[in-house]
């Protein structure tokens, strides 16, 4: 937590101190609310950070959660977290640590303990602290009695039976009560921010409009945890955090899957075609199709397929037809998606091809960020099978990524894959609304009249795209597949010069993409002697580790890959200008594997991570660090 | 019904392709390829509205005859391709053509769930009962005990029966015919396309090659009119030189009987009716098996139930005659949002 105005001095919490309450404004500051995974902390924690959103503060936010609907109750391996990173300036990421923690329960105590800021608030339902509770959650003895927490500053407060006592008018079941627990905890929390209540009240309105009486329980319980906190001085600051300096505009808080379905919508509307998504539920995908058949209304065409293969080749079928066409998925779905994937390269049909990355190999971890997907989108497919592939790097960017995958597809002809991770799929931050009349046209290959010298796989001289002719269209019948074509015909060829010619114009179709992108940037003009690289949903982090480095005047820049095949144009040339390149992802080296092949007369380094989990700035610093010491 | 080729847009040979077709000689795709071309030209389809969709298998290639647009996909795949085409442009006249051992193998689980969600597209499915391609392993069609190349000492599993495995994924459409009868599938094709959802038209073809003659108990000339009960709707189920022959009921059981014998008469042989919304005695049709029974040919059940392009679409015109938003630009902006000035 970085102080503005008021250091960040408490006096060691008694119940319920007396006094004057300070208010002391913050820059940025992390909270992490932590239950059972039936707690409603996922809730808990979007609702803050709607509101926070709202105020106009910066926010990241990164949800963790048990893959298990209800994992088993009060044991650690059931606990599910939502972190969010709320400021003024400095939010780049979630945050390392969180400098406030939610604990419903002794199990999110001890998951979240080994990672607290020094002098983090710890708020806890005592009511939850039972033996046995302690007990599951693996503590010999209860650490809110013991040493465990003097570091901390605690407060304890009886949560569920405040809830229960707040509600007993209502004539709720006892189940049903407990339920609103969370809202009191949330009222808690946006006492210590000195947040308004109104949006989340009009969020329960609205919810529970035919339900009145549930949406009144969690606005009562809300009140009462904040009045509950107001009332004990819970600290004797509370806290304010100002609205961030952004750039001026309208911004709404937006999720990584949701940017990335608004993207497609965008592009299908710049392109004059109806959009078609073709998928199959899989964590953490599944919320683009959530997303997307909400809004029919736009003329979305969104298909659940019966698995993950004919959520693909619908797509191809529907791209063959006219649509824009999409699909969807994670790791398992994408290899399932393999050999279909091969079959839009060889009919160079337009389909974007989505994945949003989970812990692998096999299942995995369903719920947890990897970036463990690169090799498998890069050259995962039988035979010479080149494909565009791009990656999104923070939520709100998914929605450019998302348009760029669409506009890449149609205007070269080609499948593009999009790799997002649950990190940001799952993540949020504000987002700078964009008016559809500031985004460009795409302009599909399309031929609708008659023209006789063409042939299907006739191209362009520059993309070497071929024309998208749409059944329907009168005197170009015409046929596709996966068989080897005649570089002039079309028609099927197993001619040996034919088929190399024809592994080589693919391969030369998606290196022209190339031509038609942006050039790499980066940031640290002065640097010399450490380039740090990065791709994906680590942006965030990577940034704000590099520029705490540069604001101490350390030698050391970043950059940032989106497109990742091909690479921009001027890659090499901006590599050439360091001593060392760094590069960091959530896997085994992947990337930087990767360049060893494409630009093999650099050296990389590596910094890899694989727990599932995004970097921190820490260890990042730590690492960058300890290069720029070497020689 | 047969409408005269004066009046058709196209005669059935101008439907084919350019292309030289390499099917061996006396192969039954064949006659199944000059049926098709012969229904599409009493269907006045043009050529430009017609998608043929194909997986992998002999029966595959059939896109590449037909100068229409096609697509040769992958195995097992050609219905989940052909599903998006329709849903993606609806107007157009979508025929899938597979073999037994594409849909029913590699592709059982998409060919079960377009059956099922009735989507309106016309399936043909060459059954040869042998893998022809990959040449001559058994598929999960071919009889029990069958001996091929991948089955030396016979196989030990059982063959699916299609009649029943579509009308148990909710199929409202199934018709059976023989590859030696051009006119009997040229009359179910046009019935299969004029129906409104999925069509699955099962053909006993003939692999010259692997499997010669599998068929030829119900196929040959000199068993066609004993071994085959060539169905119509609304017609008495007689079969039989002279149509002297007939089923009737009796009981819960199906029964051959012969007219004018034990004192019975065409009144009492069944009716077919295909448009029956039960399909049990549908079912007891298909299940029909030599030497007690002729084989149900023709349409055996065509049926009306929700077409699901057309819902699909229906959905969409819904949603669009009743959204609280205009535009993409109506729904960005909708919800919670806050201004920064500078």
């Amino acid at each position: 937590m970085l102080l503005r105005h008021v250091c960040w001095q408490l006096p060691p919490f008694g119940r319920a101190g007396v006094g004057l309450i300070m208010k002391t404004t913050l820059e940025s500051v992390v909270i992490k609310f932590a239950g059972d995974s039936g707690d409603g902390m996922q809730l808990a924690g979007t609702l803050f950070t709607d509101t926070t959103a709202v105020m106009g503060n910066a926010i990241a936010t990164f949800p963790d959660f048990p893959s298990e609907i209800r994992a088993p109750q009060g044991t650690v391996a059931g606990v599910s977290g939502f972190q969010v990173h709320f400021g003024t300036s400095g939010v780049h990421s979630p945050g390392d640590a969180p400098d406030v923690l939610v604990a419903m329960n002794p199990a999110a105590l001890k998951a979240n303990l080994h990672n607290l800021k020094p002098a983090c608030i710890i708020l806890v339902d005592v009511d939850s602290f039972g033996k046995k509770d302690i007990e599951k959650a693996g503590f010999e003895t209860n650490p809110l009695e013991d040493n465990t927490l003097l570091d901390y500053k605690v407060i304890e407060g009886p949560i569920t039976s405040l809830t229960k006592t707040a509600l007993a008018d209502l004539g709720l079941d006892n189940k049903s009560a407990d339920r609103c627990k969370n809202m009191f905890t949330l009222g808690m929390v946006f006492w210590l921010f000195s947040e308004p209540l109104e949006q989340t009240i009009a969020f329960f309105e609205q919810k529970f409009k035919k339900n009145p009486i549930k949406g009144e329980a969690n606005i009562i319980a809300l009140k009462a945890g904040y009045n509950y906190a107001l009332t004990i001085e819970a600290i004797k600051s509370s806290f304010t955090v100002l609205p961030a300096k952004k750039q001026a505009g309208t911004y709404r808080n937006i999720t990584g899957n949701q940017a990335t379905a608004w993207g497609f919508l965008a592009a299908a509307k710049k392109a004059g075609k109806p959009l078609f998504l073709g998928s199959y539920p899989i964590t953490p995908a599944t919320d683009i199709m959530h997303e997307l058949t909400k809004h029919k209304w736009a003329g979305a065409k969104v298909f659940q397929a019966e698995d993950e293969i004919a959520g693909i080749c619908s797509s191809i079928g529907a791209a063959f037809a006219g649509n824009v066409a999409i699909t969807t998925t994670s790791g398992p779905g994408m290899a399932l998606k393999t050999e279909a994937i091969g079959l839009a390269i060889m009919t160079e049909l337009p389909i974007v091809i989505v994945n949003v990355q989970r812990g692998g190999p096999s299942t995995g971890l369903p719920t947890k960020t990897e970036q463990s997907d690169l090799m498998q989108a890069i050259w995962g497919r039988n035979g010479e099978s080149p494909i565009v592939v791009i990656s999104a790097s923070t939520p709100a960017d998914c929605f450019d990524w998302a348009f760029e995958a669409t506009r890449i597809a149609l205007e070269h002809m080609t499948p593009v894959i999009l790799l997002t991770e649950s990190y940001l799929g799952n993540g949020a931050e504000p987002w700078k609304i964009k008016s559809l009349n500031e985004l460009p046209d795409i302009k599909p290959l399309t031929l609708e009249t008659k023209d006789a010298s063409w042939r299907p796989y006739n191209r362009d001289d520059e993309k070497l795209a071929r024309k998208w002719v749409i059944p329907g269209t009168p005197e170009m019948q015409h046929r596709i597949g996966g068989l080897e074509k005649d570089e002039c015909s079309g028609c099927v060829s197993h001619n040996p010069q034919n088929h190399e010619i024809m592994v080589n114009i693919r391969k030369q179709k998606v290196a022209r993409v190339a031509n038609f992108i942006p050039e790499q940037r980066y940031k640290g003009k002065d640097a010399k002697k450490l380039l740090v690289v990065g791709w994906g949903g680590q942006f965030g982090i990577l940034f704000g580790a590099v520029n705490e480095l540069q604001k101490e005047g350390k030698d050391i820049a970043f950059t940032h890959f989106n497109y990742i095949n091909p690479l921009p144009k001027n890659t090499a040339e901006i590599f050439s200008k360091f001593d060392k390149i760094l590069v960091c992802e959530l896997n085994d080296g992947q990337f930087a594997n990767y360049l060893r092949a494409v630009l093999p007369q650099f050296k990389y380094e590596q910094y890899n991570k694989i727990q599932g989990l995004p970097f921190t700035v820490k260890e990042l610093k730590n690492k960058f660090t300890q290069l720029l010491e070497e020689k | 019904m047969e409408a005269t080729t004066l009046q058709c847009l196209y005669k059935p040979k101008d439907y084919a392709s350019d292309q030289e077709v390499k099917w061996c000689p006396g192969c039954g795709d064949y006659a199944i390829i000059n049926a098709v071309q012969k229904a599409f030209s009493e269907l006045n389809l043009k050529k430009e509205d017609v998608a043929i969709i194909s997986g992998i298998g002999c029966s595959s290639r059939f896109p590449y005859y037909m100068d229409t647009y096609g697509f040769h996909t992958i195995h097992g795949r050609p219905a989940a391709v052909a599903t998006g085409v329709k849903l993606a442009n609806p107007e157009l006249s979508v025929w899938m053509i597979s073999g037994d051992g594409d849909s029913l193998a590699i592709g059982g689980n998409h060919f079960i769930h377009a059956i099922r969600r009735n989507i309106n597209y016309n399936l043909i499915l060459f059954n040869n009962e042998i893998y022809g391609l990959t040449k001559g392993q058994y598929s999960p069609t071919s009889e029990r005990g069958k001996i091929t190349k991948s089955s030396p000492f016979g196989t030990v599993e059982s063959p699916f029966s299609v009649g029943e495995l579509a009308l148990g994924a909710q199929g409202q459409f199934y018709a059976r015919v023989p590859d030696t009868d051009v006119k009997l599938m040229a009359q179910v094709m046009v019935e299969a396309e004029k129906h409104q959802g999925l069509s699955l038209v099962e053909v006993l073809q003939n692999c010259v090659i692997f499997n010669d003659k599998t068929h030829a108990a119900i196929t040959a000339k000199e068993n066609k009119a004993n071994n085959q009960l060539i169905l119509e709707h609304g017609k008495p189920m007689l079969f039989g030189e002279n149509n002297s022959k007939g089923l009737r009921l009796n009981g819960l059981e199906l029964e051959v009987v012969t007219v004018g014998e034990n004192g019975i008469t065409t009144a009492d042989i069944l009716v077919h009716d295909a448009s029956t919304k039960s399909n049990v005695l549908h079912n007891m049709l298909i299940q029909m098996k030599l030497p007690e029974f002729p084989i149900a040919m023709g349409v055996i059940r065509n049926a009306d139930a929700p077409v699901f392009d057309q819902g699909f679409t229906a959905q969409i015109q819904q949603q669009k005659a009743s959204s609280k938003y205009n535009s993409l630009d109506d729904l960005f902006m909708s919800g919670n949002t806050f201004t920064i000035n500078t």
